[in-house]
């Protein structure tokens, strides 16, 4: 196990400005302190570098530790803990804990990310309300394990006092919400139906190491509403997809 | 009966009760231990398989619960509110769900018995990446191989062959894909094997044309009581996807 604090020459990340997984993994290393060389890529054109180091999926980002690649943002956090194990943790030490973040980032990335980007891509009508409703049914289900009886019950963050893991992967993305209800014109995070989300997001947006890392909001609206001339324009791409 | 006699049997008779609370208590013990750890499952699933085998290989003992899927239990539709899916394992009255979390859980909570992710946080990743790979491809694009017809199964047909190759090139000449170690890979993907006959008859081709690294690697698991009394005969899983066709009406 490496403990030896990284030189700026032992991590390098492979990622894309807009991307919320290489935000996921820019917080993380911020929030352990770890230093890192940043090399920006383009999600829809993957350079040879990148298809070398995941040749599987030719997707960002891909953390790189003396030459040898991470890939996928959630194992890439759970690497930093277990490499640099004295420094701050991303997740919880008890069992129970660890099983409700890794749960609920699966949750994150196959439930609620789908069903944002769903919102992004659909037409005005039917379609739209459909889709803004099926992120308030995921918003609901994280709202509800937030309240009494739920696993984060009580807790500022989803992983206790700080940012943990939960945190930074459902707060690195959800971001968009805020993009696309103005986008869109939708009402994606109402604080009515959902105080104790809304209440986390806001806390989570102000952590210093947050307001680092994330955007500005107006810079992910053009980028958005940019991909969404292109897929109007006829030339989609499955692939462009605003994770 | 002689007073000796009697008190002979007496003696022999309370003896005989004593020993017999002692095992009824052992046995108690034992199931008390089981009802600690509970797993909701369907037989077939090979989600719930692998944290059978997870159980198996760390020698916990748990009480297996049986769903109906068509008629899902109230502990189960509790224990897993989001998704009302198996594999569940409730833990000392806590549920855990999704089957490659649930293994972790096992690992991280019986941690003296063999590990099933290895030490080294690099290895420890890539097992992630290619269990996060099986769960993402096999089963889906397995179910097409089975569900759909004309140009959509030949793509699916095509998908499932080179995942098998990508699968087959990870493995490369190891023994097991956590490499002299039986482990959280293996764990992922060998509920799959007993798969392997329903894919390819459905799909047209041979699994061990395409991969035979791949088909030696499942045969090599087989020797592990853990995969051995898990896995079902290829022919009843071949069985039960014939009964699910019937049941969608496809041909």
């Amino acid at each position: 196990m490496d403990q030896q604090p990284p030189t700026a020459f032992d991590l390098e990340l492979l990622g894309s400005w807009a991307d919320s997984h290489t935000h996921r993994v820019q917080l993380a290393l911020k929030l352990k302190g770890l230093p890192f060389e940043y090399q920006e890529e383009d999600p829809l054109r993957p350079s040879p570098a990148v298809l070398l180091h995941n040749p599987v999926y030719g997707s960002l980002p891909v953390l790189l530790h003396r030459g040898r690649a991470v890939l996928h943002s959630v194992v890439i956090l759970q690497y930093l803990d277990e490499t640099w194990p004295r420094g701050r943790l991303l997740l919880p030490s008890d069992p129970c804990d660890r099983a409700a973040a890794r749960f609920w980032s699966h949750f994150a990335d196959d439930k609620l990310a789908p069903s944002v980007a769903a919102v992004f891509s659909s037409c005005p009508g039917d379609g739209r309300k459909a889709a803004v409703e099926q992120v308030h049914q995921n918003l609901k289900l994280l709202e509800r394990e937030m309240g009494g009886g739920g696993a984060f019950e009580g807790r500022r963050f989803f992983g206790g006092d700080e940012i943990g893991l939960l945190d930074v992967v459902l707060g690195c993305g959800s971001y968009w919400l805020a993009v696309f209800e103005e986008a869109m014109e939708v009402k994606l995070v109402d604080p009515e139906a959902f105080p104790r989300f809304h209440a986390w997001l806001r806390d989570f947006e102000e952590q210093r190491e947050v307001r680092e890392t994330i955007p500005p909001i107006d810079k992910l609206l053009e980028y958005a509403n940019a991909v969404r001339q292109m897929m109007l324009g006829g030339t989609a791409d499955d692939n462009v997809a605003v994770n | 009966m002689p007073q000796t006699a009697s008190l002979h049997l007496t003696n022999r008779l309370h003896i005989h009760i004593v020993l017999e609370s002692e095992s009824e208590r052992e046995r108690e013990r034992g199931a008390r231990m089981a009802e600690a750890v509970v797993l909701l499952d369907v037989w077939v699933s090979p989600f719930g398989q692998r944290c059978r085998i997870a159980l198996a290989e760390k020698g916990v003992a748990y009480e297996y619960k049986e769903e109906d899927l068509a008629n899902k239990s109230p502990l189960l539709l509790q224990a897993n509110p989001v998704h009302k899916k198996i594999p569940v394992l409730i833990h000392d009255g806590k549920p855990v769900c999704e089957s490659l979390v649930i293994v972790q859980y096992i690992d991280e909570v019986w941690s003296d018995g063999a590990p099933i992710l290895p030490a080294d946080p690099y290895a420890r990743a890539q097992a992630r990446f290619w269990g996060d790979f099986v769960d993402k491809k096999i089963y889906d694009c397995g179910i097409r191989l089975w569900k759909l017809k004309g140009e959509a199964h030949q793509e699916a047909k095509k998908e499932f062959i080179e995942i098998l190759k990508v699968l087959e090139a990870e493995l490369g000449d190891r023994k097991y894909f956590g490499g002299d170690a039986f482990g959280y890979v293996d764990i992922a993907l060998v509920p799959f094997f007993a798969w392997f006959y329903t894919y390819e008859t459905c799909g047209g081709f041979s699994v061990e044309a395409e991969a035979p690294k791949l088909v030696a690697w499942g045969k090599r698991c087989m020797e592990r009581e853990s995969v051995s009394q898990t896995l079902y005969d290829p022919l009843k899983v071949y069985e039960f996807v014939c009964s699910l066709k019937k049941k969608y009406g496809i041909e």
